[in-house]
């Protein structure tokens, strides 16, 4: 009485890494193919968008230059997430990190009165303690008390941008800026070089993919690495085998936040050279960043790649809103709809199909 | 008949219940009592064999056709919404609101009738979170009543339940056979057997045993019967070598998860060379004794020493690296690292020293080898000693863990249940490794319910009730009947309490 099936579904224990790759692949070309419906929806041709994009972002210099210069503040949030993510701590707090570290760099270059070559080196060790005491309360909140991590984290975001706007329009505002909510101007000193007549900051590039390799060697080579996989993987046994979860924790929180921070830094530094309105400040690399840190399978090293892939879709999508006035938005939807189907194509990894086509 | 990949775990039962009558299941863990009644229930399909009921032959392919059959199963872990009242939850899955609407009321007062009926009192709204674990029980049992149940499976029903709540229970059982319902009672507890059963019937390794009345047995007969009387395994093990005292435990108490008494005053003593079993009737301390011994529970009071050195409530990891192992009774939810290689979990224990690290740094190399010589000795079976934990069989996993615990030649080994769900084979080599270790010197401290087990490893038999002992026999002539008596909570003579 068995029914003859046409195709079976099988559990896949461990998917081969080429697996992983073409199914990462064909989430992002699901999520386009989606994103195309709405485009045709809005009266816009999908391919000519997609063509505007892929030439926008990767076509020009400039182009490309903004390309490189989005994919500095996913790099190190990202890098970062994917240490949170090893131990299985949700942080969705990167963009609240991210802020602090812009504060404590703004904090350090109008107020601190350092020497001129101190300034720089203090303004990243500042922003990095910021990002990092932003992402320890979470995380000892999460140890000592068991509250969910994905919500704490997420609300210490909006407090991080409350925090900026009060002291972009109280204390911090800048005397020199006639009434904007902005701070002064960084003294030079402060700010950081970039590339020529480009807005890629490269030392802050340079100590983004440095970051990278630390973090894979930290991940794959150390006894702490060992430890964070452990606790992800599987927290019994971590306790069984005398490992601390909280000081693990509270370990993946400082580097999680910490490198968030930095970016902060980066952005205030190398972009914009003074603190200003949150939005303006980083426009969602927080978030982004969880997308690219699960898009590189929470491998430090693939984040370099998957980081510029978010680069080109930030930059591409500034394009494609000024020349076919798309709202602003748009990139939001890419974004959501990679994150949709890469979540989806997690449980697709670990099942095969095999097909049949037996007659009766 | 049914069989698990590899195992026969029911082997041609044939079991008759009578209608109104209690009638116990009685057999250890893994004798195939829950898989048996799986099948009446409907969750799992027999490979061979038919179900009568009432004289008719039945076909019970679900749950629901269980259910119209009128059997209802209660499950030793519950089958409750927690955050559903009382009343939600009994009529859930029921179709009988009006369309889309349900008719609460219509449901209380009939919940209020059984709950009359059988002193099962309740608050029909409150919600199941709240209510205690004998009280969820008790939704359970007005759930199966509220369908109209005339047989009703209970599964290990007093395991979760203080003493008082089992008395209740067995009150309640009682009104119900006594109404004309027919009650199948899954145990391993002889004195609940006595206590409220009409016959009983005994199975072993998936076969039965005896199906007896009551009335016309006796615990340390029930006992015989349960564990058998042939010992499967013949198990060279050579005299006695007793050494130095390793292991001393002086009163130790502690608390279960639950923050209730776990441990009454516990002591005793392990030498090196020997093998101590502790046995018991699962959920009487043997659980929470390794743990505090293994650094993972606090003592509330009391004290170890290991080799004359105080490691009462030390870390984890202080009372490893001061010589004790721990092969733990979950060896996959706690032994073992799913996702990550075999030769990871290897040096779950000794990544932090030399060999395995250097510095902050672990060293793969020596990782490897180490992986790749576990893997001879100890003839772990994995595709390479790169690939994930996960792939293994629980055979390979228990070796896998015998090898890392082992590694350092440990002054105490704690064993739980080690060849708990092992086929023979895994069995054999488990029990011979630690044969082994006593022969080396080691001080074993043997977990086990498994009484055949019990008798042929062990020097010493500590005998657990209650969280407290009931007494230390020496294994050579030790009595199967009395072990049986002291599991079920009589006290052998001589223990001062």
């Amino acid at each position: 009485m068995k029914k003859p099936s046409l195709f079976r579904v099988e559990r896949r224990p461990v998917p081969s890494g080429h697996v992983v790759v073409l199914v990462s692949i064909l989430a992002i070309f699901a999520a386009l193919l989606v994103a195309g419906i709405f485009f045709q929806a809005y009266g816009v041709s999908a391919i000519r968008a997609y063509q505007l994009i892929v030439k926008g972002a990767l076509g020009s210099k400039l182009g490309l230059t903004e390309t490189v210069r989005r994919a500095i503040p996913l790099l190190l949030c990202g890098v970062g997430l994917t240490i949170a993510f090893r131990a299985l701590f949700w942080n969705i707090g990167a963009e609240g990190q991210l802020l602090l570290g812009g504060v404590a760099a703004a904090g350090v270059a109008l107020f601190s009165g350092l020497p001129n070559v101190l300034l720089l080196p203090a303004m990243f060790i500042a922003g990095f303690l910021a990002g990092a005491l932003w992402g320890l309360i979470p995380a000892a909140l999460k140890a000592r008390l068991g509250i969910n991590d994905v919500i704490t984290t997420l609300m210490m975001n909006y407090i991080a941008i409350y925090l900026v706007e009060w002291l972009i329009h109280g204390p911090w505002r800048g005397p020199t800026m006639r009434g904007f909510a902005y701070t002064d101007k960084f003294p030079s000193a402060a700010t950081l070089p970039t590339i020529s007549w480009t807005r890629i900051h490269w030392p802050t590039l340079l100590l983004g993919l440095a970051l990278a390799v630390l973090a894979y060697l930290l991940i794959t080579r150390t006894r702490a690495g060992f430890e964070i996989r452990v606790v992800g993987e599987n927290p019994d046994a971590a306790r069984f085998a005398g490992i601390s979860v909280l000081k693990t924790t509270l370990l993946v929180m400082i580097i999680s936040g910490g490198l968030a921070g930095l970016a902060g830094v980066g952005e205030v530094a190398g972009i914009h050279k003074m603190l200003l309105g949150p939005t303006h400040i980083s426009m969602g690399y927080g978030y982004t960043a969880i997308i690219v840190a699960w898009l590189a399978r929470r491998n430090p090293l693939a984040v370099i790649v998957t980081s510029l892939l978010f680069g080109v879709i930030m930059s591409g999508g500034d394009v494609i809103r000024v020349s076919l006035g798309l709202p602003f938005q748009v990139i939001n939807l890419f974004n959501g709809l990679i994150l949709f189907f890469l979540i989806g194509s997690e449980l697709l990894m670990h099942y095969k199909i095999s097909f049949s086509f037996r007659r009766q | 008949m049914k069989r698990f990949p590899g195992v026969v775990a029911s082997d041609g039962v044939n079991l008759g219940v009578r209608q109104g009558e209690i009638h116990c299941l009685l057999g250890e863990n893994g004798a195939g009592k829950t898989t048996l009644m799986r099948i009446l229930y409907g969750l799992y399909q027999p490979d061979s064999g038919e179900i009568f009921l009432a004289g008719k032959r039945v076909k019970i392919s679900s749950p629901s056709v269980a259910l119209a059959h009128r059997i209802g199963m209660i499950h030793q872990h519950f089958r409750l919404v927690p955050t559903l009242s009382v009343e939600e939850n009994v009529i859930l899955g029921l179709d009988e609101g009006m369309g889309p609407f349900l008719r609460l009321g219509k449901t209380r007062k009939k919940i209020a009738a059984i709950a009359d009926e059988y002193g099962l009192s309740i608050d029909p709204k409150a919600k199941v979170w709240q209510l205690s674990v004998g009280q969820q029980q008790r939704v359970e049992i007005i759930k199966a009543l509220y369908r109209e149940s005339d047989i009703l499976i209970m599964d290990e029903p007093t395991s979760v339940l203080t003493p008082q709540e089992v008395d209740q229970l067995f009150t309640t059982l009682r009104t119900l056979v006594d109404d004309g319902l027919t009650i199948i009672f899954i145990t391993h507890k002889l004195d609940e057997v006595m206590q409220v059963s009409d016959r009983v019937t005994v199975l072993r390794y998936g076969k039965l045993v005896a199906t007896l009345p009551t009335s016309q047995t006796d615990k340390p007969s029930l006992a015989r019967l349960m564990v058998g009387r042939e010992v499967v395994f013949r198990l060279e093990k050579n005299p006695l070598q007793q050494g130095e005292k390793l292991l001393e435990v002086i009163e130790l108490q502690t608390l279960s998860d639950r923050g209730l008494p776990a441990l009454r005053n516990v002591s005793f003593e392990v030498y090196g060379g020997e093998i101590l079993s502790v046995a018991g009737v699962s959920g009487n301390g043997q659980a929470e004794l390794a743990e505090v011994l293994t650094g993972l529970r606090k003592a509330t009071s009391g004290q170890i020493f290991l080799g004359g050195k105080d490691i009462t409530n030390r870390s984890a990891r202080e009372i490893t690296d001061a010589g004790v192992a721990h092969v733990p009774a979950e060896r996959i939810k706690m032994g073992t690292v799913r996702n990550m290689s075999v030769r990871e979990n290897l040096i779950l224990k000794d990544y932090r020293h030399p060999p395995f690290s250097r510095g902050i740094f672990l060293n793969h190399k020596k990782a490897e080898a180490n992986a790749q010589r576990a893997m001879v000795d100890y003839q772990i079976a994995a595709p390479s000693d790169n690939s994930a934990a996960k792939l293994l069989s629980g055979g390979n996993i228990q070796r896998m863990v015998l090898a890392r615990e082992l590694s350092g030649n440990p002054r105490l080994i704690v064993a739980a249940h080690p060849t708990y769900g092992l086929d023979v084979g895994a069995t054999e080599q488990v029990r011979q490794v630690l044969l082994r270790q006593r022969e080396r010197g080691a001080a074993i401290l043997l977990i086990s319910e498994d009484l055949e087990e019990v008798m042929a490893l062990s020097d010493r038999i500590l005998v657990m009730f209650s969280g407290g002992v009931m007494g230390i026999l020496d294994a050579e002539g030790a009595e199967l009947g009395e072990i049986g008596l002291m599991m079920a909570g009589t006290q052998h003579e001589g223990v001062k309490r």
